[in-house]
């Protein structure tokens, strides 16, 4: 061989992908190996943001921790919440009544569309289009001050209790509701002709970053990630809980598995949301929103639970044990969004940078939830 | 004895060439304003407001900020080059703004190839934010350095196809004459000169795309991806070093739109055949210059395969026909 032609060997490199880069959307690391443009090799760096999520939840009473659990997916508070209040309702046996059931539907799916509203805006950020942000941030709004009327919260909402909620919702928020539900329709038309159909759009989500449902199956990805891949997995279908089952909804499934299919499935769900929410409003029965006797610090049996719920990034599960104290013994999260990065390193594989981006953003990840 | 003509002309031309820098850093305020107040309109929010009345003082609070920080050099940076990048991004720009006749009478200087000088200098400027990300010393900037000489090769191939055809129609590569020739009212324009090619409508379009992309605006905007490269080749620049960039992208706006007046709009000429000057011609440019900004919050960034498969094998195909045309219209009609 000459000396010429061993200089032109393949050359990889290392780039670092943040912990501070505009499309890690928060403190995430991704340590990628680079051959010019291509990615050989992707390696997400985590736990920047960790702060013993589940052993605080260990030494601390069951109502104490309860406020943290917001902090896990702040974009979608109300679901851990959920999880964790149903999962320590299931360990100490606490019935919970109706109307605190549909109020929890109710806000839990006005904010999986505020969730999924945000990740619109977001994700068009990350393949450069910076408009639609503001536009999704105003239908947003929306919800948070309706939410925030409510709940007190704008974001970290710790508004379900053990046995119901803190506060029963007054006319105002169903009307509210109701207004919204409306509004948020005659948009989704303006939504699907600026972003949908836009042919830049298009070319940079169909057909890029295609995920296969067995790879979703491998690594755990729930949510829209693996309804994206043709997988019609739901925990509010398959194990129902709260009052889900007397919706009529159907599941958004693409079988493409490229980032156009997960961006379908979430516009598709903003809209079946907007379906539970009417009908969750028109069944709405009155009574008390807050079981009775609840006892002020909770000792649960001696058991072990775990429960999932649907959050707007996928399965977010609870697992608790409890020794019978006033302390559970063991506590677990299952975060969606851990899960759905896992996936990262196999399928950015042999990708250009900025379509690793767009699988990145498609995978609508909130870093405190991964890092807990 | 130098003869007092050539003293005059020296004045003159400097001058002009100071008024230029003054005109081409006002662009870059005033279009740095406009950038941000245009797409609030379109964005559901009010824009800069508080800097003097309606934020109008904006740039000048930008600029002074600018000008008071440091240009940090780091290590293992090819400091002359580094510095040496704005100055080679800037310089050219200011030129293609010489040659380029405002109106009748405002012009720097008319010369007879002012096409050729025009493309000759804005083709420096890509050199200079490649050598700005290469000497940068920074990853993020030598992606961008090596997008940005791939995105402007590709782009300059059918501008200038484009170009080769308005000047075999025009017959001249004097802007002034070529601005002459479309004296009178719209349809005088080059760009409905459907007796010419009938493709002229669109090679204005091709002109105009292209000159986006040796802008290096968005949706071609590949050297300074934000979401992807951070701030692409400007990554490691700051203070004055960032605002001569920031300046030149604005100049560079200018200059293309100031071009696609000239070439395709008839220059300072009226839409309707009235008192031609300066102010039409000011008006064409601003209009482009919206178009422009519009075009940049209306739609997300393109893949770079994209970009230069939109490039080889539909513009240059494009340009080609229509140069093609141009020559076969020309020898039958002309």
């Amino acid at each position: 061989m000459t000396q010429g032609t061993q200089s032109i060997h393949r050359e990889t490199f290392v780039l670092n992908l943040g912990p501070q880069h505009p499309a890690t959307h928060g403190v995430l690391r991704i340590k990628l190996t680079m051959d010019g443009e291509y990615i050989e090799d992707a390696e997400p760096v985590i736990g920047y943001g960790h702060r013993m999520q589940e052993k605080m939840g260990e030494n601390r009473s069951y109502a104490k921790y309860l406020p943290n659990t917001a902090r896990l997916d702040y974009v979608a508070a109300m679901f851990n919440t959920h999880g964790y209040v149903c999962a320590v309702e299931r360990l100490a046996g606490i019935a919970v009544p109706e109307r605190a059931e549909f109020i929890r539907v109710i806000t839990a799916e006005l904010n999986r569309v505020a969730s999924h509203l945000l990740w619109v805006g977001a994700f068009l950020v990350d393949l450069g289009g910076f408009t639609p942000l503001l536009y999704t941030f105003d239908d947003r709004e929306q919800i948070l001050d309706l939410l925030e009327a409510t709940t007190g919260a704008r974001l970290t909402f710790c508004y379900y209790r053990f046995g119901g909620v803190c506060n029963d919702i007054d006319d105002d928020f169903v009307a509210g509701t109701r207004k919204f539900i409306a509004h948020l329709r005659s948009r989704m038309p303006m939504y699907h002709a600026f972003i949908t159909k836009n042919i830049i759009f298009r070319k940079r989500c169909e057909e890029i970053a295609v995920i296969s449902a067995e790879t979703c199956r491998k690594f755990g990805a729930t949510g829209p990630v693996i309804r994206g891949s043709g997988v019609a997995y739901d925990v509010r279908k398959l194990e129902p809980y709260s009052v889900y089952p007397r919706f009529n909804f159907n599941v958004p499934v693409y079988p493409e598995g490229d980032c156009m299919a997960r961006y379908r499935v979430r516009m598709d769900e903003i809209e079946e949301s907007l379906r539970i929410l009417e009908q969750a409003l028109d069944q709405l029965p009155g009574g008390p929103v807050m079981a009775e006797k609840v006892p002020r610090i909770l000792k649960p049996a001696k058991g072990d639970c775990y429960f999932n719920v649907e959050s707007a990034r996928g399965t977010f599960g609870v697992r608790l044990v409890s020794d019978g104290t006033d302390k559970a013994y063991r506590l677990k999260l299952r975060s969606p969004c851990f899960s759905n990065l896992s996936l990262f390193q196999e399928c950015s594989r042999g990708l250009l940078l900025p379509d690793a981006l767009a699988l990145l953003g498609s995978l609508d990840l909130v870093i405190p939830d991964i890092d807990r | 004895m130098i003869p007092q003509e050539i003293i005059w002309e020296v004045v003159r031309l400097t001058l002009y060439v100071v008024g230029l820098i003054a005109f081409a850093a006002f662009n870059a305020a005033y279009l740095s304003l406009a950038e941000r107040k245009v797409p609030a309109l379109f964005q559901l929010r009010y824009g800069p407001k508080e800097v003097g009345p309606y934020g109008l003082l904006q740039p000048v609070a930008d600029g002074l900020k600018l000008m008071s920080k440091q240009l940090l050099v780091q290590d293992g940076t090819d400091v002359f080059l580094f510095k040496l990048a704005p100055v080679m991004v800037i310089v050219p720009a200011v030129m293609c703004l010489a040659v380029i006749p405002f109106s009748e009478t405002v012009s720097a200087r008319n010369i007879s190839l002012g096409l050729l000088a025009v493309f000759s200098f804005s083709s420096v400027h890509v050199l200079g934010t490649m050598l700005g990300g290469w000497a940068s010393y920074n990853k993020y900037a030598s992606i961008a350095a090596a997008r940005v000489v791939a995105q402007n090769i590709a782009y300059e191939i059918p501008l200038l196809l484009v170009v080769v055809a308005l000047v075999m129609a025009t017959h001249t590569c004097n802007l002034h004459e070529i601005v002459d020739q479309q004296a009178g009212a719209f349809w005088h324009w080059n760009v409905f000169r459907f007796q010419v090619s009938p493709l002229m409508p669109v090679s204005f379009l091709l002109f105009f795309i292209c000159m986006l992309a040796e802008a290096n605006r968005a949706p071609f905007d590949m050297y300074e991806a934000e979401s992807e490269l951070v701030a692409g080749a400007f990554t490691e620049y700051s203070g004055m070093g960032f605002g001569l960039f920031f300046i030149a992208e604005y100049a560079n706006i200018v200059v293309g739109c100031s071009m696609a007046t000239v070439l395709f709009l008839g220059g300072w000429h009226c839409p309707f055949g009235l008192l031609p000057g300066l102010h039409w011609f000011l008006i064409k440019l601003y209009v482009l210059c919206f178009c422009v900004i519009w075009v940049r919050w209306s739609f997300p960034r393109t893949q770079f395969y994209t970009l230069l498969n939109l490039s080889w094998k539909l513009l240059i195909p494009l340009a080609f026909i229509n140069l093609v045309l141009t020559a076969v219209m020309l020898k039958i009609f002309g």
